[in-house]
Formats: C-alpha cells, structure tokens, sequence
C-alpha cells in the first residue's frame, strides 16, 4: 500500500515529457530579456540607423519616385497621396522585418552559436522563459524601429494623426506576431543558410501581397483569397487608416487574426525547440 | 546530497545510460571517469534536469532537509548549484565582471550582493586584472576560470564540472585543480567528470568507471589500485620486444597487454623481471607503481573510441 502511494506520487511530480505540453514561463524571463538589451545598448545607434536606414530608402525612392508617377492612391474609398499610403504600409514591413531578423539570425546566434542558451539554462531558468524573453526582445527591436521612422515620417510631416499613437501598440503587437513565426524557423534551422527560405519564401511574397506598395484589390481574386490569410495584410489594414487619421474597420478580424499568429506561433516555436533541446 | 537512482536514458534505439546509480554526499568530491561515448555528459544533463531520464530518479536533498528530485523542482535545485560546462557558453559581448553580474541576475541575486561578490570572484579566479577584458581577449585558462567564477556567483552546494580542464595547458590545469581543492576544502561537493586520470586521482575521493553507459567500478582512487591491477609495472619498449619478450616473462608477470610495439608487464613483484631484463639491454623499459590509468585501461580496454 505503501509504496503504491509513493510510486502515485512520482508519477504526479513527473512533468509531462509532450513537448506540447503548456508553456512554464517564470519571472526570470526578465534578466534574459534584460542581457539581451545589454548587448543592445552598446551598439543600438548603429543597430537602429541599420534598421531605419532601408525603410527609409524605400519611402524616398519609391514615395517620391514612384509617387511622382502614380499621384494619388484610392483606399477604402478615400484618396491620399502615395507617399501616405507607402509609408503606413512600409512601417508594418519595418515592424515585420526587425523582428524577423532578431528572431531568426541573433536568436540562432545565440542558441546555435555561442551557446549562450545552454549557459543560461544551467542557471534556474528554463526553456520556456528564455524563448519568451527571445520573443519580447525581438518585438521590443521592432518597437525601437518603428519608434525610429515614426520619428522620422512625422518630422517629414508625412502624417500628423492624433491616431498614430494607436498605431504604435499595434506595430508591436506586428512585431510579436513575426517574432513568435520567426523562432519556429530558428527551431528547424541547421545554420544561417536556411533563414534566406523563409525571406524568399515566405517574407517576400507576404510584402507584396499585403498591399504594403499597392491597393490589393488590383489584384485576381484568387490572390485577395490567399491575402486574407497573411498575417502582414491585417496589419496593414490597422495601421493604415491611423494613419489616415480614419478608423480601421474589422478590428476585431484583424486583431483576432494576428492573436492567432502570435499565439500558436509561439506554441509551435516552443514545441519545435524543447524537441531541438531534448526536453 | 544529490542521490541518483537506476538511471536510464536512451536516444533513439541507442541506450546511453544503463542503470547508474551513485549519489554524492555533503563536501565530497566525486569523479565519473570514461571513454568518450560512456554517457559522462548526459549523466551530468539528468543531474541537471536538462534531459529527463527515461527511468530512474535524480533526487536532491536541500541543506534544510527537503526533499526535491529533477526534472520538476530543477529551478529550485539549480538556485544552489553551480555549472560549468563542456563547451564555452561565456558571454562575448560582455566582460569578465558583466559576464557574473549577467549571470548573477539569472539567480535573482542583487545589484548590491553582486557588487560585493564580483570582487571576490575574480579575485578566487585569479582575473582581477582582467575585469574589464572581454572572454576573446582571455587564454584558454582563463576562460575556463571565468566559467567557474560565474558558476560561483550563487555560492552554489554543489558544482558540477563537465570535463573542467581540457584542452588547458599544465600550467592553467595545475591553477584550476588548487582553485577545485580550495572550494572543496570550503564545503563544497563537485561532481566532475573527466577523462584525465591525474585530474581524477588528485581531486576526487570517489570515482565512478562509466563505460557503454554503465557503471563498471566504483571506490577512491586508491582502492580502484588495489582492487583492480597488480601494484607495479614493467613496461618494455623496442624491436621484436612484444614478441620475444612476451615469451620470456609470460611465467613472471600475474598479466601482459600488448599496444603496439609496447609490452605492459603487470605483476605483484617485478623483482624477478628486473633481474632478467638486466641482461636485454637492447630494449628500453620503464618500471613504475601502477596507477589509475592503468586500472582505467584494463576496465575499458586499449581500443580507440569511434568518436575519440
């Protein structure tokens, strides 16, 4: 009887081995979110004239350039200049791209490269609080940039909406979505060499079918059908008219949507790298 | 302190540790020596709750009499233990004191505790000169006396040591090695793996043979001798010697090995050898105590590991 209920015991204390199981995420996910703003902080002018540097080559070359040609630009029935138009579009690009990259080549960096997970697991951390310390440090660069050119676009007196304060939480919120997507592909990755995939594959395609450069209902049915389902155009579609200073229509669509991507995104991540780390 | 119990890990259809049990007690220093592949680091990755055994237990008594067992209670088992690992998991952007002070805060300590406590550590690790240098400007070393340091910044019970010296040069080996003696001298229990002999004779008081995944002996250095091996050794070098000399001293040695040119002579009295080897000059020859390694060999034979 005895050793019945001892045995009972074990198996309770046992934690699930699922790498499905439900994430443990403690509060000593903050010094690893910290370490990583450490490292930040010594290089964060270069670091961030880097990230702003290629929207803005963007918006200049192609709002101006293109803006010339094109004029003016319908949406959703109001009609506002192409640079306006491009440059709430490009911001969500920006959101999307620097979290990206934190998530994918820096996280690798540190899993793969210097080890600096395994350092940090010897300690009472765990798995989980590491990859959700990942997670908000990536979306945190991709606030830090789009803070950036918000600056920057306002000082061009591209937009003066009262409303762009709205669009800040919500470029956030962009930047947790593709970092939580960006840390699956970290999971699977074997070197640096697998990341181009998922810009070729994946990233690329997604900017320029989510009406990031032009109004997507251009485009065959066919491909608004498959737009619907990219993370990037539901962004856009909230950001956009803050920018206008007008307000999104669908919000809970939209908000829902990226809740989806940002939750069983990071669900999948999770999963696929307890599996990379035997847990 | 620390209790392992049948202990069985398999990966895919590899078994990689069989049934190990051992256990560490308060201020001892116990050593897991092994060929590479004998399943040294993933016993140390169970202990650590890194990887769940697929049977088995890790228990781990807290210096209040509580009871934990890994993996569940790992992060409150880790707030007293300390690591260093294999591979180098320093911090290359950071410095020797940041790289503690980063890793202190893992363990919630203080900016306070910390500043009183980075002085000391680079101070017992011998880097006090080097505070504010980065880990790529350090030696070999020195890295791996920081590796320590930062292991230390918890004050840990127990530190667990996964090959702490390899790759070192005499020197910094002979450093690490006082640095372990103090910190046992203090009350601390190592458990260490490694595969340099001398490193496990001279700081261990208990060893464990580990080969394929199991354990083959266990006692302190000096018993493994006894128990295992005959106390001296005639070894004979040359042209023709495992041949001809394997002839010769087969009826005076208790035991022949015989790797490559070289003739191992094992016997409870070499007296006798001696006196016969006098007269082949021709051959070189070495007549020693036997030591750890020999009982090292003999336990998980000459042959080259497939990952060695």
């Amino acid at each position: 009887m005895n050793t019945t209920t001892q045995a009972h015991t074990t198996d309770m204390r046992t934690p699930s081995q699922s790498p499905w199981r439900a994430p443990q995420i403690t509060r000593r996910f903050f010094p690893v979110f910290w370490r990583n703003f450490m490292v930040w902080r010594t290089l964060a002018i270069p670091s961030l004239v880097g990230n702003i540097a290629e929207p803005l080559i963007w918006l200049v070359a192609f709002g101006y350039g293109m803006g010339a040609l094109v004029g003016e630009v319908t949406y959703q029935g109001t009609t506002v200049p192409y640079i306006l138009f491009l440059a709430s579009g490009s911001i969500c690009m920006s959101a999307m791209n620097a979290a990206t990259f934190e998530g994918l080549y820096s996280a690798f960096s540190r899993m793969h490269v210097q080890k600096t997970w395994d350092g940090i697991m010897n300690a009472p951390v765990n798995l989980d609080s590491i990859l959700f310390a990942e997670m908000l440090w990536a979306s945190f660069k991709a606030l830090f940039t789009v803070t950036a050119i918000m600056g920057v676009m306002l000082a061009l007196s591209i937009s003066h909406s009262p409303k762009l304060l709205l669009a800040w939480p919500i470029l956030w919120g962009t930047g947790i979505v593709f970092a939580c997507i960006a840390l699956i592909f970290n999971a699977l990755a074997k070197g640096y060499d697998f990341f181009t995939y998922y810009f070729t594959l994946f990233l690329t395609p997604m900017m320029f079918l989510s009406g990031v450069f032009f109004p997507l209902d251009q485009l065959p049915p066919w491909v608004m059908a498959i737009a619907q389902w990219l993370p990037l155009n539901h962004a856009v579609a909230l950001v956009r008219p803050l920018f206008m200073d007008q307000w999104p229509t669908d919000i809970g669509l939209h908000l829902g949507t990226l809740a989806a991507y940002a939750v069983l995104g990071f669900w999948i991540a999770l999963a696929l790298t307890r599996r990379r780390f035997k847990q | 302190m620390l209790h392992c119990d049948n202990l069985i890990k398999r990966y895919s259809d590899q078994t990689v540790v069989r049934d190990l049990t051992f256990d560490i007690q308060p201020g001892e220093c116990v050593g897991i020596i092994g060929p590479n592949g004998a399943g040294k680091t993933t016993t140390i990755r169970m202990c650590l709750g890194l990887t769940p055994p697929d049977s088995g237990s890790v228990r781990y008594t807290q210096a209040d009499g509580t009871q934990q067992q890994m993996p569940a209670d790992a992060l409150s088992i880790k707030q007293s233990m300390g690591v260093v690992s294999q591979m180098d998991t320093l911090d290359p952007d950071f410095s020797c004191a940041d790289n503690i002070r980063i890793y202190g805060r893992y363990f919630g300590l203080s900016n306070a505790e910390l500043d009183r406590r980075i002085p000391e550590l680079l101070d017992f690790a011998v880097l006090s000169h080097k505070a504010k240098a980065r880990p790529g400007d350090l030696s070999g070393g020195m890295k791996r006396r920081l590796s320590l340091a930062r292991a230390l910044v918890n004050g840990p019970r127990l530190l667990l040591l996964d090959e702490p010296t390899t790759g070192l040069d005499p020197q910094a080996r002979h450093l690490m090695w006082e640095r372990l003696q103090a910190l046992v001298q203090s009350g601390t229990s190592i458990l260490l793996t490694t595969h340099f002999m001398d490193e496990a004779e001279r700081l261990c008081h208990r060893l464990l043979v580990l080969d394929h995944g199991q354990k083959i002996a266990e006692g302190t250095p000096r018993q493994l001798i006894q128990d295992h091996i005959e106390p001296e050794v005639v070894e004979i070098y040359g042209a023709g010697a495992t041949e001809e000399a394997h002839d010769l001293f087969a009826h005076l040695a208790q035991r022949i090995e015989r790797s490559g040119e070289t003739l191992f002579l094992y016997a409870r009295d070499a007296t006798q050898i001696n006196q016969e080897l006098s007269r082949h000059p021709q051959w070189r020859t070495l007549h020693r105590p036997a030591n750890l390694e020999d009982v090292f060999l003999k336990l998980t034979g000459r042959q080259i590991r497939e990952d060695a």
